[in-house]
């Protein structure tokens, strides 16, 4: 047994006194990271969590990890540097919706686009909570808040579309509470070579209290929520008697197993693999059920492995090996 | 028939060549640059062009120009006014007639002289009047020249007409007796893959050579070698400076190169060479806007690159926030500013000095950081070099302070010696040691120790939230933030100890003492010198370390009755050393038009200071 597989999520636990509101959704999310990176066959001092600004962000505080508390908006450039630096390290970037969508947006989606191998947690309670309560851009068109006093007039994000709409090689989505499966995903974003976008949908206990119970709601969650596993059929619903098909115009349609004469046989499977997005990005869209699990994993080459490619190619037939090769290069002339 | 033909033997010449932003003006300013330097005489450059890449042809706005002044001494600056002006259009003359010399030598391409390009540029045709007495003019039908030349070059009339830079070229290589080789050799390096276009402007530089052979009653130039000290030389820009400078502190740092940056005028060329030094191992970031620039690169800087990020004024603006970051988590990085005209977009093509206050306190919160400039084309490796070794021997970032002219402009560099610059030992945690705390000070010094990512057992967390003294945790003490906020200061006054003393041309004591600083040292140590050759009694010292300034200055300030700042903006370092020393007698000569100081204009500015 290698010293490493000894640990427990206590070992990540820093001496940092973990100040969220009582009963806040990042407490969940905390344990569950703590918990997988003790699974996770690397070296603690190999992690590095890199945050922005907001609830989310004072994450790397209460990790006993290399961590930075940067600024906001920027945990995605911030990430992209440390990463392409040292490929070496586990990069976790912290995130959340207003930190990455709206001040952080264009290097949220530079960041996917470019494949970067950073693992992204982008919390999603749809409010700005750090600075008590105005409307983020994943608040619902009409939402009350501090600075929507007669409701917002604006579309919401939809993070895992947006994500996977700017060519995102992972985007997985959970809920705060569900530790277990939040681990299991974890785990799965660090295997992933490339940007792993993972939406958990956060509850602010203080700003936005229940903006997700329409299907958490233990009495309905079963049959408003959606767990995808890849290659097993899109099954849900309190009796296991829901799936979901494509219409005739291809869209994804909630049908129940044994009306219609619809069978098990007809449901989909998902096929988180397909390099196509298409289906990826309606499953993401799909407000009932909402689709928790790995959506999408496809493989693509990640941004530091083409940096280092080239940098391999380019030195193989080089002629300069040193800066003083490269002063006395090219047109130089000798006054004696 | 031999005709003996009479020569103007001249210590300094100032040419220039000028036209349509399509004409290849820079490509013919270079060449001619690079072959003087090779046949041993000092040399200058500034290019002047538009921000447009090609503004309408044949107007004002599109006038692109490479000036050069080439010299058998000492030569600091690209020249005021022009011995040898070439305009290949009405356009071309019309901007910069009055740049020309009396006695100078004009060279017109006299086809492109037509009624439409004159009307273009509302002008009468400058040769029916008097307006150019006393020049000697050579009116060269280029446009035919390289048509009849390159009639069987198998290119059409398009490719053809390009070449016409090169007619130009030619004539001005036979003007000064140049040896063509070099510009073959590099026609022939640059188009190796079409054979056919290298020979045909091999041939138009010998069409306008041979037709200035053919000249009667011209007289042509001779500029003999200087006297330059002994070694290996290169002719080299500002940009390529910044960019050598930056990487070689990086090896002598032993820690691999890290640029993020975003392409923007007139900087661009730093990550432009960045990106073509993979073979030594560079890594390029092309952000997706300013700000991601820097922060990949402070993001690098946690991951323990030598990291670095180039801009100019509107850019270091967007930058403002992320520079606080690295000033509190006390992370090394450079940050390069080719300053141009501003405010907003301003002049992006044109030089100005007024980005110093923005450099020095463009920032929330009292975040003090060190500001350094370089003066020269070459000397921006020397304060890039430096700029990096004070960043990772501090633990902070360095703002690095270029502009536009010394930018672009080129001259001859001996070559340095990477044995020769000296070590940058980065501040990394000891292996073994016990308890380490990110903000504790290394002993004698107000430095912290660098753990990064990746080494065992000193995982720590630092962020932009004010850091408790030693320990490093976030705190909210009210003492605690002002025992940071000094601590924080302290440090980069501290860096005064490490600067070289500031030095003085001339006497110690006077009546005048002249101030300059950054990129006008050329224009202000030349109009120094001739002043001193006139009888002229002042001294001059030129500040390449801003901040914190070297510690001798005040010494210096006080042994004159007046101090008079020279800067290409409204009076900023003015601003600064009253702020500094208050107590002086502060004069002031300022320009703010995109151009660099003329040495005429200083001289009068220096004589009527000394007078008043």
């Amino acid at each position: 047994m290698s010293e490493k597989q000894q640990l427990t999520f206590k070992d990540y636990k820093s001496d940092a006194e973990v100040r969220w509101c009582p009963g806040c959704g990042d407490i969940a999310i905390l344990k569950a990271v703590q918990t997988a990176f003790a699974e996770m066959d690397i070296p603690k001092e190999k992690f590095a969590v890199i945050s922005g600004i907001g609830c989310s962000s004072r994450f790397p505080y209460y990790m006993d990890t290399y961590g930075f508390h940067t600024i906001h908006g920027r945990a995605g450039a911030i990430a992209s540097g440390v990463k392409t630096a040292n490929p070496d390290l586990s990069v976790w970037q912290i995130t959340g919706d207003g930190d990455a969508l709206a001040i952080g947006g264009n290097h949220f989606i530079h960041e996917i686009r470019r494949n970067i191998d950073v693992n992204v947690l982008l919390f999603n309670n749809q409010i700005y909570g750090l600075t008590k309560g105005q409307y983020s851009p994943t608040s619902l068109f009409g939402q009350k808040t501090k600075t929507s006093p007669y409701g917002t007039v604006e579309a919401p994000f939809n993070p895992g579309s947006l994500s996977i709409g700017a060519g995102a090689t992972f985007f997985a989505r959970g809920i705060d509470v569900n530790v277990k499966d939040n681990v299991e995903i974890l785990l799965e974003m660090e295997k992933h070579k490339g940007i792993s976008i993972f939406e958990i949908l956060q509850n602010c206990v203080i700003f936005n209290d229940g903006a997700h119970s329409y299907f958490t709601d233990r009495e309905n969650k079963a049959d408003r929520q959606l767990l995808v596993k890849h290659g097993e059929p899109m099954i849900f619903g309190k009796d296991n008697d829901k799936g979901l098909v494509l219409d005739d115009e291809y869209r994804l349609k909630v049908v129940n197993i044994g009306e219609n004469g619809i069978t098990k046989n007809d449901i989909l499977i998902h096929d988180a693999h397909n390099t196509s997005p298409i289906l990826h990005f309606e499953l993401a869209e799909l407000k009932e059920p909402v689709v928790l699990g790995v959506i999408r994993s496809v493989n693509k080459v990640s941004y530091h492995e083409a940096v280092y490619e080239q940098i391999e190619q380019v030195q193989a037939t080089a002629k300069n090996k040193s800066m003083d090769d490269l002063l006395s290069s090219g047109s130089t002339w000798v006054v004696e | 028939m031999e005709t003996k033909k009479p020569i103007i033997e001249k210590e300094h010449v100032v040419i220039k060549f000028t036209g349509d932003s399509g004409d290849g003006m820079q490509l013919t300013g270079h060449q001619f640059s690079d072959t003087s330097a090779l046949m041993g005489n000092e040399v200058v450059t500034f290019p002047d062009y538009p921000a447009e890449i090609r503004a309408p042809k044949g107007t004002i706005g599109g006038v692109s120009g490479f000036q050069l002044n080439i010299g058998k001494d000492e030569v600091r600056t690209p020249g005021d006014f022009v011995d040898v002006l070439v305009a290949m259009n009405p356009a071309a003359l019309k901007a910069n007639r009055q740049w020309l010399k009396a006695g100078g030598t004009l060279i017109v391409d006299i086809d492109a002289f037509t009624e439409k390009n004159l009307n273009k540029v509302e002008c009468v045709n400058p040769f029916d009047n008097d307006d150019l007495d006393g020049v000697q003019i050579i009116k060269a039908p280029m446009t035919k020249m390289v048509q009849e030349a390159l009639v069987d070059s198998g290119l059409d009339n398009k490719s053809i007409l390009r070449s016409r830079n090169m007619v130009a070229l030619g004539i001005a290589y036979w003007l000064f007796q140049r040896d063509l080789s070099y510009t073959e050799d590099y026609l022939r390096e640059k188009f190796s893959k079409k054979p056919e276009v290298a020979q045909a402007n091999i041939d138009a530089v010998k069409a306008g050579y041979n037709f200035g052979e053919n000249l009667q009653y011209i007289r042509s130039y001779k500029v003999n070698r200087a006297f330059i000290t002994p070694g290996t030389y290169r002719n080299i820009n500002g940009n390529l400076a910044t960019a050598w400078g930056l990487l070689a502190a990086a090896e002598k740092a032993n820690l691999p190169l890290f640029l993020g940056s975003y392409p923007i005028t007139p900087a661009s060329e730093i990550l432009q060479e960045i990106s073509n030094r993979k073979d030594l191992g560079a890594v390029s970031f092309q952000a997706e806007d300013e700000i991601a620039g820097i922060a990949t690169s402070i993001g690098a800087s946690f991951a323990g690159h030598f990291a670095c990020t180039s801009t100019s004024g509107p850019g270091l603006a967007l930058k403002s926030e992320a520079v606080n970051l690295a000033i509190i988590a006390e992370l090394p990085l450079v940050i390069v500013d080719v300053q141009r005209g501003g405010p907003s977009t301003g002049l992006p093509t044109k030089p100005e000095q007024s980005d110093l206050l923005q450099a020095l306190w463009g920032r929330n919160g009292a975040s003090p950081i060190p500001v350094i400039a370089a003066s020269t084309p070459s000397d921006c490796f020397e304060y890039a070099f430096n700029a990096g070794k004070i960043a990772v021997e501090n633990m902070t970032p360095v703002l690095l302070l270029t502009d536009g002219f010394i930018a672009n402009g080129s001259q001859p560099w001996k070559i340095a010696s990477m044995k020769d610059l000296p070590e940058i030992k980065p501040r990394f945690v000891k292996e073994g040691k016990e308890n380490y705390f990110p903000y504790e000070r290394i002993e004698g010094t107000m430095v912290r120790e660098w753990a990064v990512p990746g080494m065992k057992n000193y995982e720590h967390r630092i962020g932009g939230l004010e850091k408790m003294a030693v320990t490093g945790g976030v705190s909210y003490e009210p003492l605690n933030h002002e025992v940071m906020t000094f601590e924080r200061a302290k440090k980069i006054a501290d860096i005064a100890e490490q600067i070289p003393e500031q030095q003085v041309y001339g006497k110690n004591k006077g009546k005048l003492l002249i101030i300059g600083w950054g990129g006008t040292f050329g224009h202000i140590y030349t109009a120094y010198n001739e002043l001193l050759e006139e009888g002229v009694e002042v001294s001059y010292t030129h500040f390449n370390y801003i901040n914190p300034l070297p510690k001798n200055t005040e010494d210096i300030f006080k042994n004159f009755d007046k101090i008079l700042i020279c800067e290409m903006n409204e009076g900023q370092f003015l601003k600064y050393l009253r702020t500094e020393f208050p107590q002086y007698n502060y004069k002031q000569y300022n320009k703010i038009q995109g151009y660099p100081f003329t040495i005429s204009e200083l001289k009068t500015a220096i004589k009527q200071n000394l007078e008043d």
